[in-house]
């Protein structure tokens, strides 16, 4: 096999269909899709009344798209080696400064403006403190999740801030052909970060980065810069997050809404294949695993599971999700 | 019977690769067995099947007549069969007598660790084979250099009463010193009656050990005799099945104008170090293991950040501590670790290439693959890569051909300045005839290379003078006449110098 010299036009050997499917779609993502039928077939014949539904369709995608663009802009950060676990709290602080923002301006536009712009400062804090502090970022997001969560609550008092502008509301509950908003971003998320991690210089260097930094280094793509931008990039996505969740839910919130979001968002990525040292993972992946916590979520609160069971259901899964991860790694 | 240990008709086929086909080798008390071959050859692959990592799919391990069926490496241990790995297993959090003795270690009673006796006995089998000097029975593991990591391998596999040592590739990460010491250990043990398998790319160190050698060449035995009828040559070309050109060229050059210039340059691990490459000027850094070359080498390349002097370009002082200016500057660098360092295995060549040129394969910051194709297909054939397409992983390719990968990664960059730290470092010897012509070539095209090596043989052939290291610090330069082995090695050990 090494004997012949390097050939460029790449000799295509004759593949089964089974074999180019599973080459394109991947092994994992077929998994996911497996797993996905079986939800649907689980709930659709308890509950498929409901379950097949045009509102509970809707209502389901409208559940799952501010987790969808948290768990895609998650794997970004995970294919750099990092992690972010404060992005459920910047979902929070940054719905309390929208609704101040909003409250204080009666401008939609100022709102959102607040919005993204607290998200990327969080994620600034993050991204120094990681990088120049020198310290585990598991370690620094667990820190800043207590702190954001604890600024949300100091600025707005531990009060609801209710938000009365009808063209911010829109973001929340407007509809294009039929689909609520919100759905929109998920899929317009998803098309940039499939497009930016697969093609752009600086993605791919995401991938570097996360599958080895001594070699990326060497390869002279400044460490730091990329370290501090990932989480500036998380923090402003995880503001978009925010404004979606402060114009569905018409107010800002310090705590309602947003908690859990960043276990439900790194389960959904580490579902969708991420490997835990960095390195690996897709857009593909992510949304798969975001729709299986999706219908997850739906169908037991449809099939009346308690809620205290739930949360049982959403840990294990993150930990199978990481133990079947890092079982494919480990195959490979 | 003489033969203790022997391995009959031993075949394995990986997929569509025959990696194995009929070998049959003995390994005889008291003999020191060489095992040479090209990457790729087998010599691995024989020695997971002679340690038990997995089965023959035909032939045996035969062991005093009887043919043993190896279901794990510890079957293997069992029948005194231990292999010595390139890179040492050892537990860094433990102490050279926890490691010697791991999985039985002496005991007070039934539950406690004799602590006394372990670091006793301990001592005793350090002294034994010399190596006091080297190594604590006390001491933590974590901060060992590979010699003494190798040292506690050895001493746990004679422990553990092993009969047969197979050595893999153990002098690639020693300097010639601590290679010497090996060798003395691996004599001792051949005089107490060990049978050695031993297994080196390095021909003369193999000429000068071995009693008998046997070169494997695409999963077969080609030849076994005597090392007395062979000479690095006849050996060189059983492995490569042709003719081999002479190792070295040197085209005598101009040297054009000043490319690197480092004054006053100190790191974490440098001191003061002052030296200058001229355009096409090939420049050898020699020293121990540690003297501070491949660090000198970082610090130029800002991977490591300097802590004082400049560092210069073409006149132009680069910034410390950042690679991507050293990039833009013109230097390009091949990492010691090809597997840590230089390589994403898990990517394609094609993304390997691409790596450091980003500005050549993409058009408005997105990546363009026909562009990459081109760039990287052009660069890969120059190097005579061999691999089924572009699309290979980095990790399926042989050490050679990941070289050069890694070559062809920066000649597609055009740099004025090449680092190479240790270019040839596990590589078999026709891949190395390659890049030592390809060294010559870049430059006589005008390229200035920096050549890290521990082969002397390497440093003094290609380079044009060589700086010779130790403790960080530039201790000589040499050149013509005066660029020998001896002189390399007087510098290298400065205190031994003085001593003389």
């Amino acid at each position: 096999m090494t004997d012949e010299t390097l050939n460029t036009s790449s000799a295509t050997a004759r593949q089964s269909l089974y074999e180019i499917t599973v080459g394109r779609i991947g092994i994992h993502n077929l998994s996911l899709m497996l797993a996905l039928l079986v939800l649907i077939v689980v709930f659709g014949s308890l509950r498929g009344d409901v379950f097949f539904s045009t509102r509970n369709l809707l209502n389901m995608g409208m559940g799952i798209a501010i987790l969808g663009v948290l768990a895609i802009s998650q794997t970004a950060v995970i294919v750099s080696g990092g992690l972010d676990i404060s992005v459920g709290s910047i979902v929070g602080l940054t719905t309390v400064a929208v609704a101040s923002a909003i409250q204080s301006s009666e401008a939609a536009g100022l709102g959102i403006a607040a919005g993204i712009l607290v998200g990327a400062m969080a994620g600034l804090v993050n991204g120094v403190i990681i990088t120049y502090g020198r310290v585990n970022a598991v370690i620094v997001t667990l820190g800043t999740m207590a702190i954001f969560r604890g600024i949300a609550f100091i600025i707005s008092n531990g009060q609801s801030i209710s938000i009365f502008n009808d063209a911010f509301r829109q973001i929340g509950i407007g509809r294009i052909l039929g689909i609520p908003f919100p759905i929109w971003v998920l899929v317009a998320t998803a098309i940039l970060f499939q497009v930016f991690l697969s093609k752009s210089i600086v993605g791919r260097n995401f991938y570097a980065i996360g599958g080895n930094p001594v070699v990326a280094k060497f390869a002279g793509i400044n460490l730091n810069r990329y370290r501090v931008g990932t989480y500036v990039m998380s923090g402003a996505v995880a503001g978009i997050g925010g404004i979606l969740l402060a114009a569905r839910t018409g107010s800002g919130q310090p705590i309602s809404g947003s908690q859990g979001l960043e276990l439900e968002a790194i389960t959904a990525a580490f579902l969708g294949g991420c490997a835990m040292q960095g390195g690996k993972g897709t857009v593909a992946g992510a949304l798969l695993g975001v729709a299986v916590i999706g219908i997850l979520n739906n169908g037991m609160i449809l099939t009346s599971v308690p809620t205290f069971y739930q949360l049982l259901a959403k840990g294990s899964l993150l930990i199978l999700a990481v133990i079947f991860a890092e079982y494919q790694q480990n195959r490979t | 019977m003489q033969d203790i240990i022997e391995m009959t008709g031993i075949s394995k086929r990986f997929g569509v690769v025959q990696a194995l086909a009929e070998v049959d080798l003995s390994f005889r008390p008291a003999e020191v067995l060489a095992l040479v071959g090209e990457n790729g050859a087998g010599k691995s692959t024989l020695m997971r099947i002679l340690e038990g990592v997995f089965p023959p799919d035909t032939g045996a391990v035969v062991v005093d007549g009887t043919p043993a069926a190896f279901a794990e490496s510890r079957d293997a241990h069992a029948a005194g069969i231990r292999v010595i790995h390139q890179e040492p297993e050892i537990v860094p959090d433990m102490t050279v007598a926890e490691n010697i003795f791991v999985g039985d270690m002496p005991r007070q009673g039934k539950w406690f660790l004799d602590r006394g006796a372990l670091n006793r006995r301990t001592a005793e089998l350090l002294a034994e084979f010399g190596m006091s000097g080297d190594l604590r029975p006390t001491q933590k593991c974590d901060r060992l250099g590979p010699a003494q990591r190798q040292m506690i391998e050895i001493i746990r596999a004679v422990r553990a009463g092993g009969r047969l040592i197979a050595f893999d590739e153990p002098t690639s990460s020693l300097t010639d010193d601590e290679a010497r010491r090996l060798f003395r250990i691996i004599r001792r043990l051949r005089s107490e009656g060990t049978a050695v398998i031993y297994i080196s790319h390095r021909l003369n160190e193999v000429i000068d050990l071995a009693d008998r050698i046997s070169v494997l060449r695409d999963g077969r035995i080609v030849s076994t005799t005597p090392v007395a009828e062979e000479t690095p040559d006849t050996i060189a070309q059983k492995m490569v099945g042709r003719e081999l050109n002479t190792l070295f060229h040197r085209t005598p050059k101009l040297q054009g104008e000043l490319v690197l210039e480092v004054a006053n340059v100190s790191s974490a691990h440098v001191q003061e170090t002052n030296l200058q490459i001229r355009a096409g000027e090939v420049v050898g850094l020699g020293g121990l293991m540690g003297a501070g070359r491949s660090e000198l080498a970082k610090a130029i390349f800002g991977f490591d950040r300097t802590t004082a002097g400049t560092v210069r370009m073409g006149g132009k002082t680069l910034p410390p501590g950042n690679t991507a200016a050293a990039i833009q500057a013109g230097i390009g660098f091949a990492p010691e670790d090809r597997k840590h360092e230089s390589l994403l295995l898990m990517r394609s060549i094609l993304e390997n290439g691409s790596m450091v040129i980003p500005d050549l394969v993409s058009t408005y910051g997105f990546f363009n693959r026909s562009r990459a194709k081109d760039v990287v297909g052009e660069a890969a054939k120059a190097m005579k890569i061999k691999a089924p397409s572009l699309d290979t992983l980095a990790g399926d390719l042989s050490g050679g051909n990941q070289q050069k990968v890694v070559l062809a990664r920066w000649l597609a960059r055009s740099p004025k300045l090449l680092i190479l730290d240790e270019p040839t470092r596990g590589i078999d010897v026709g891949a190395k005839s390659e890049i030592y012509k390809l060294i010559d070539d870049l430059a006589s095209r005008g390229i200035a290379i920096l050549l890290i090596s521990s082969e002397m043989p390497e440093l003094i052939g290609l380079s044009d003078r060589a700086l010779v290291m130790a403790d960080g610090r530039i201790q000589a330069e040499l050149a013509g006449d005066q660029l020998t082995e001896q002189n390399i090695l007087k510098h290298a050990m400065p205190e031994t110098a003085t001593a003389a």
